[in-house]
């Protein structure tokens, strides 16, 4: 018999019994189901940037400076008479990019050295007291430190936003990796002779997947943020960049005239992070209703 | 007693590793520190002059030796950019810095726990509901967006406060606390949001104790009962007020470029763009300092909150 054989079978049988339950699901998670289609939304829009802008972001029009939004310029014209709107697509493009980054490169770095500090204990010590120092440094001051001795670019950016991150996933998967340590089948893993490293990705991984996703998702709204709030202060991605921090920053001198050149961006902005934290909330009760006590 | 002493000698090893990562700073960079230091324009003659003077071409563990040494007797070190000593640096920048983080403090506690006990009372309602939407909005709205939404609206529209600016406590009162108030409340904010959150959160488990549910039914009123929680639940509070300090120092270097303030976050950003490092280190070690001091204090406090804790 093709193994193929009785999938069609349980597909048939399975829609009626389904859609309740899935339809009450949506329901009763209507936060990260909103996060989700806010954030993929506020995504659609920063990828298929060349295709929605109407104009080209970096175009300068010193005839069309400082003006109110209008049917040719839907968010207004900034400084330079460059339109807003474009631009305020095009700087989607920074935040998202910084938000996945960031996230990703932090839960990378804090797996490691978190499950090294709860399993290697002559590492504990060490890894926890330098995350203890990094903990003790504000996130934008550790960045904005940062950004000064590198030289300001994307990926300078990214880094800099993603060390002041790390601790706190050092410290998630540390003391869940302690509880873990004690459980019956990571000593049965041991007893039998698994090597560490197999242990820890083939049994202890898997069980600190759902904390880590959440804490993950909050990282990346805090990355979106800092982002914006490192371009706006001067000492983010490089000024030419369209950025929302970068426009923000470049509207500072027109705030009685030209409102309009903070206030998109700046929309955009609280619009994506909203989303971001609804789908982290969402997300932490869907999974998990005893994680909202951890994080 | 011994407890207390423990706990003193923990912040050691934190503010050792807070040195220790601001004295590497200038050598974690990629490129040559002296180089770094002297900007775009330098000459290979002006910066092989620098190396000299800033002792960058000793053996880094002297270095070392020499920096902590000084910082040990409270010096800072020179200001590169303007030659002045860094100390004296913070001291004329310390006070609008610490007039907003103060006022914002007092500010948000007033509003944040009594918003919280009453989104914890009225869990599941729309009083609760709206909380928790004010919450998680003041979270995800960026400082500066509401800062300029509160310029525009308070300042340029109805001019109730002016625009941008700081008036030091010496001018006055009334004059200090109107430039104060738009900055402060924008900060509040996300203080606030955090605040409320937790108190919620606490309180709301703590209501479901059985002394509360004794007290009620012996017919006590609601405050009292409202207070007996608040106090109960004042633990984990005080720990997210000392948490969100990192936060609130932080939201003090964007909210003073928003309102112009010439206080100790306008200084550091001024730093970075002129590269004068010793400043940039010294801002990172007070804020940490004032971050672990702070928690230090708020952990020695719990006693008065909870009798149960003894050291």
């Amino acid at each position: 018999m093709p193994p193929s054989a009785p999938t069609p079978a349980t597909a048939a049988a399975a829609p009626p019994a389904r859609t309740a339950p899935r339809w009450r699901w949506l329901r009763k998670n209507y936060t990260l189901v909103l996060g989700a289609a806010l954030l993929l939304a506020m995504a659609a829009i920063a990828l298929a940037a060349p295709w929605i802008a109407t104009h080209d972001p970096m175009d300068i029009d010193p005839l069309a400076r400082l003006q109110a939004p209008s049917g040719e310029h839907w968010f207004g014209t900034d400084a330079l008479g460059r339109d807003v709107f474009s631009r305020a697509i095009w700087g989607g493009r920074v935040s998202l990019a910084v938000g996945v980054s960031v996230a990703a490169l932090a839960s990378l770095l804090g797996v490691v050295l978190g499950l090294t500090a709860g399993f290697v204990r002559w590492a504990d010590g060490v890894i926890m007291r330098v995350m203890d120092g990094l903990m003790a440094i504000p996130d934008i001051l550790l960045a904005i430190a940062l950004m000064a001795i590198i030289r300001p670019s994307l990926t300078t950016v990214i880094v800099a936003i993603t060390i002041p991150q790390v601790p706190r996933v050092v410290r998630l998967m540390r003391s869940l990796a302690l509880t873990l340590r004690e459980q019956l089948f990571v000593e049965a893993a041991h007893a039998v002779g698994t090597r560490l490293p197999v242990i820890l990705w083939r049994h202890v991984l898997p069980n600190t997947l759902t904390p880590l996703v959440v804490q993950a998702t909050f990282i990346a709204a805090a990355a979106v943020l800092t982002e914006a709030a490192l371009s706006f202060l001067g000492v983010g991605v490089p000024a030419q960049t369209p950025s929302w921090g970068n426009m923000m920053a470049e509207g500072r001198n027109f705030v009685a005239v030209a409102f309009h050149i903070i206030l998109y961006p700046g929309l955009l902005l609280a619009v994506t992070v909203l989303a971001i934290n609804l789908l982290g909330d969402g997300l932490r009760d869907a999974l998990d209703p005893r994680l909202a006590r951890q994080l | 007693m011994n407890y207390l002493f423990s706990r003193i000698l923990a912040t050691l090893p934190v503010m050792a590793v807070v040195a220790c990562f601001v004295f590497l700073l200038i050598h974690l960079s990629p490129g040559d520190p002296a180089a770094l230091i002297a900007g775009d324009m330098a000459t290979v003659e002006d910066i092989e002059k620098l190396r000299a003077s800033l002792g960058l071409d000793q053996p880094l563990w002297q270095q070392f030796g020499l920096w902590a040494a000084r910082l040990a007797q409270g010096d800072l070190g020179v200001s590169i950019f303007t030659h002045v000593p860094v100390t004296q640096l913070l001291a004329q920048r310390i006070g609008p810095t610490a007039s907003i983080a103060l006022l914002t403090m007092a500010m948000a506690l007033v509003v944040a726990i009594p918003l919280g006990v009453l989104a914890a009372h009225n869990a599941g309602t729309w009083i609760d509901r709206l909380v928790m939407l004010f919450a998680v909005l003041a979270f995800s709205v960026p400082v500066f967006l509401i800062g300029y939404l509160l310029i525009y609206s308070f300042a340029i529209q109805l001019q109730w406060f002016p625009v941008q600016g700081y008036v030091p406590l010496s001018e006055g009162v009334g004059p200090w606390l109107r430039s104060l108030v738009l900055p402060c409340v924008n900060l509040a904010l996300v203080y606030i949001a955090l605040i409320t959150r937790m108190t919620r959160a606490t309180v709301l488990e703590v209501l479901h104790e059985d002394y509360i549910r004794t007290a009620r039914a012996k017919g006590l009123s609601l405050l009292p009962v409202l207070g007996h929680a608040l106090r109960n639940a004042a633990v984990p509070i005080a720990t997210t007020v000392g948490v969100g300090i990192a936060l609130l120092i932080g939201g003090v270097v964007v909210t003073e470029t928003v309102f112009a303030i010439p206080g100790i976050g306008r200084l550091v950003i001024d730093s970075v763009q002129r590269h004068d490092y010793p400043v940039i280190q010294s801002v990172l070690l007070l804020s940490a300092g004032v971050y672990v001091l702070i928690n230090l204090l708020i952990d020695l406090s719990y006693t008065l909150f909870d009798p149960r804790i003894r050291y």
